[in-house]
């Protein structure tokens, strides 16, 4: 079974090149379950490109992408499986997915991994409980028997979108949300929409959650409930979460584990503690060589 | 108060300085169109005429209708827009709103009995055929391509090459192997939902305008085959002959074993209007039934939230391919059921009844009735091809006009100028609310501006 701790992740000599620019260099890490590792860098240091490769959107132009579902011995199959030129295989409840083989869609619906993006994208014609609802499109889609069953109005599918209305409004308690559950995802505050962007990943049913950026433009109260609703997610249902963020708040405070990027290529990689401290961070957020980090350090007070 | 006064009051300067330029302008448009014209005299030689007393009252009107615009109706209009918009809807709305669809319903099914009563079985026929079944064709085209445009938002142009497909399907098969109208319908409607899927796999990567284009281009390629395929289709002479649907087995006919002496009523061409009114009908209400269904499904879900943004569907793992094929498929089809109703109800096709004009009509009636709105792209249907009909009658118009004057030439012209109004004054289509396919507590309609016009 799942163990905290196994990794989850593994992120291998990913290089993606646009035209002339190489956006990621050479980009190795793992994320652990259960954990949350943070991926930090100053603006353009690639990670959102990491991101996209990691959900499908892009095709890297080098480099593997490993994910395992439950126990972490199927990593043994890792070289057999990229060998097999296929996109992953099941044992069981065990799985082992390929995501740099994968179109975006099957990453969300076979290896379960969901995200959020920079700029919010909800459908804001479409009520809070409808959003939700399309993120459980796949589970609804099978008992609705590809639509067959559902355009009978068979009982079947009744019960399974009633269990699909269940979750959603499970989740929007959990987010605070269920007292705006019918009203247009589009007439929510900017933070009530980053809440509900998040919800609406869970509701996909995930064991790797991508958030890219989820404190941007939020205040510090509302910053302070997303930390909390993140290491809920983490602690209560034992879902691993993969985060790009500026705000060093939320990433001291909230993660296990932290890489940082700077110009595509790693510079550090660890915990927050020894990452905060890692002279060639500073170096590349104060946008300095590495020799005058401790002069410019001093003059600043570090 | 004082402040609200001030803004309204009308700056009459302005107003005559717009008037002026107004006016200005029509007569440099209209001196060379209407001002001068050429006749051709008694030896067959062109000479230029002038037109100045129709010119000038026409660049009077126009300089007259811009001094009305903006006295009356800008003040008009600007106190529109400042009136407090209702949080919550009046009670009569909403009950409104719950009986109008059963009412609505209740008429069409009684609509043939009425006309009758009023008119009698000789003057029904126009009524049945022209207004009744005409309309509801469109009606149903509309909800058709309501599902491709409105719920999916993808913007197809070509949609009348499913109904050409549907027809034709239906004609030559009819023709040539003799089936009934009952088993042709479905075939058709498969037939022309594989060419819709056809032309979706590889179109469905564009987006937007470029798919607005190809498609287009698509009905028009079905046309012209229509047209060259002369072995199969005979070209521009059309089909004729094609079998009438019967009443189950019995022909509507005059003959000993036809309709009207099975039941033993006087023959009369009015029964077949009226079953294939009935007929159509039904295939509308499917129509509706099917997409009021779909809506609630997954499937129907994914289409409105493909129109509202296709990247996040994709983040949530949903096949925007495989979705983009069904609402093109189930948009076709519906074309193809109406395409081989309308064969069966002519007895007679041509490539002529498949023009790029045809396309336009149906797109015009979905756009104005408002995008995914069901009740929207009925009250369109019936006004643009009602309309259209009604100004054939507009007979009193010749006493204003004088003897000479043809309303129907003029049809078109009103018609741009209604569609022009409408889109001014409700720019997101006379329905501009999106109903919710599923709630917790109350269903609360979405204000359409809200949701992306859709650029699938």
């Amino acid at each position: 079974m799942t163990v905290a701790g196994d990794i989850l992740l593994r992120v291998e000599h990913l290089t993606m090149r646009f035209g002339g620019l190489i956006a990621v260099d050479d980009l190795s890490f793992e994320a652990r379950q259960g954990e949350i590792t943070a991926l930090i860098g100053p603006n353009g240091a690639g990670k959102t490109t990491v991101f996209n490769c990691i959900t499908g959107f892009y095709k890297p132009s080098e480099g593997r992408i490993g994910l395992c579902h439950g126990d972490a011995a199927i990593w043994s199959e890792l070289d057999a499986l990229t060998e097999s030129g296929k996109r992953g295989i099941r044992r069981g409840n065990n799985g082992l997915y390929l995501l740099e083989r994968m179109p975006d869609y099957l990453v969300t619906q076979n290896a379960r991994v969901a995200r959020t993006f920079q700029n919010i994208r909800l459908f804001p014609g479409m009520t809070v409980l409808e959003n939700l609802l399309v993120a459980q499109h796949n589970a609804l889609m099978v008992a609705s028997g590809y639509t067959l069953f559902g355009i009978f109005g068979l009982p079947s599918y009744h019960r399974a979108e009633r269990a699909s209305i269940e979750k959603a409004r499970d989740w929007l308690n959990r987010v605070g949300l269920i007292h705006r559950a019918d009203d247009p995802a589009g007439d929510l505050p900017y933070g009530d929409q980053r809440r509900l962007e998040i919800a609406r990943a869970m509701c996909t049913d995930p064991v790797l959650l991508c958030l890219d950026e989820p404190a941007a433009g939020l205040n510090p109260r509302e910053s302070a409930q997303l930390n909390e609703l993140l290491m809920s997610i983490g602690n209560e249902h034992g879902i691993s979460i993969l985060l790009i963020e500026h705000d060093m708040s939320v990433v001291m405070e909230i993660s296990d584990h932290v890489v940082v990027l700077d110009y595509g290529i790693k510079i550090s990689d660890g915990a927050p503690d020894v990452v905060r401290n890692d002279p060639k961070v500073i170096a590349a957020y104060l946008g300095v060589p590495d020799h005058e980090v401790e002069k410019v350090g001093a003059e600043i007070g570090l | 108060m004082a402040e609200g006064a001030t803004n309204q009051r009308i700056d009459t300067v302005a107003a005559l300085r717009d008037a002026a330029i107004t006016t200005l302008l029509a007569f440099g448009l209209f001196l060379p169109l209407i001002g001068f014209h050429t006749v051709t005299n008694i030896r067959n030689e062109l000479e230029l005429d002038t037109r100045w007393s129709l010119l000038f009252s026409i660049v009077a009107v126009v300089g007259v209708a811009r001094l009305a615009y903006s006295f009356l109706l800008a003040p008009w209009l600007e106190r529109i827009k400042q009136r407090p918009v209702a949080t919550t809807a009046p009670a009569w709305r909403a009950s409104f709103g719950k009986w109008f669809v059963p009412f609505c319903i209740g008429f069409v099914i009684v609509y043939p009995i009425i006309i009758i009563a009023a008119t009698g079985f000789g003057g029904a026929l126009k009524w049945v055929d022209n207004f009744g079944i005409q309309i509801l064709i469109y009606v149903m085209l509309g909800w058709g391509l309501n599902i491709v445009v409105g719920l999916a938002g993808l913007l197809d142009l070509g949609y009348v090459a499913f109904y050409a497909v549907g027809a034709y399907a239906y004609a030559l098969l009819a023709k040539e192997f003799g089936f009934s109208f009952w088993i042709l319908l479905p075939l058709a409607g498969v037939m022309s939902s594989f060419w819709g899927i056809l032309l979706g796999f590889p179109v469905l990567r564009l987006r937007g305008d470029y798919l607005a284009i190809v498609t287009l281009a698509f009905g028009e390629i079905i046309r012209i085959v229509l047209v060259n395929w002369v072995d199969v289709t005979n070209g521009y002479a059309g089909i004729s002959g094609i079998p009438r649907p019967s009443f189950f087995g019995i022909p509507f006919n005059a003959n000993e074993d036809g309709f009207a002496a099975t039941f033993g009523l006087e023959f009369s061409p009015i029964y077949r209007t009226i079953f294939l009114y009935y007929l159509i009908l039904a295939l509308a209400l499917l129509t509706a039934f099917v997409t009021v269904r779909l809506r609630r499904l997954p499937v129907g879900r994914a289409w409105e939230a493909l129109r509202e943004d296709e990247i996040a569907c994709r983040s949530l793992g949903i096949n925007t391919t495989h979705t983009k094929l069904t609402a093109f498929g189930m948009g076709a089809m519906f074309a193809g059921f109406a395409g081989s109703f309308f064969a069966a109800r002519q007895g007679f096709i041509s490539p002529e009844s498949f023009t790029f004009l045809e396309s336009a009509t149906i797109l015009a009636i979905v756009v104005l009735g408002g995008m995914g709105s069901q009740i929207g792209v009925a009250i369109a249907a019936i006004a643009m091809i009602g309309g259209t009909e009604i100004m054939r009658e507009l007979e009193f118009l010749k006493a204003i006009f004088g003897e000479s004057f043809d309303p129907t030439q003029y049809r078109m012209l009103l018609f741009g100028f209604a569609m022009v109004i409408i889109m001014v004054l409700r720019p997101r289509g006379l329905i501009s609310t999106r109903a919710p396919s599923v709630f917790l507590k109350e269903p609360k309609p979405v204000p359409v501006d809200l949701a992306k016009q859709g650029h699938g």
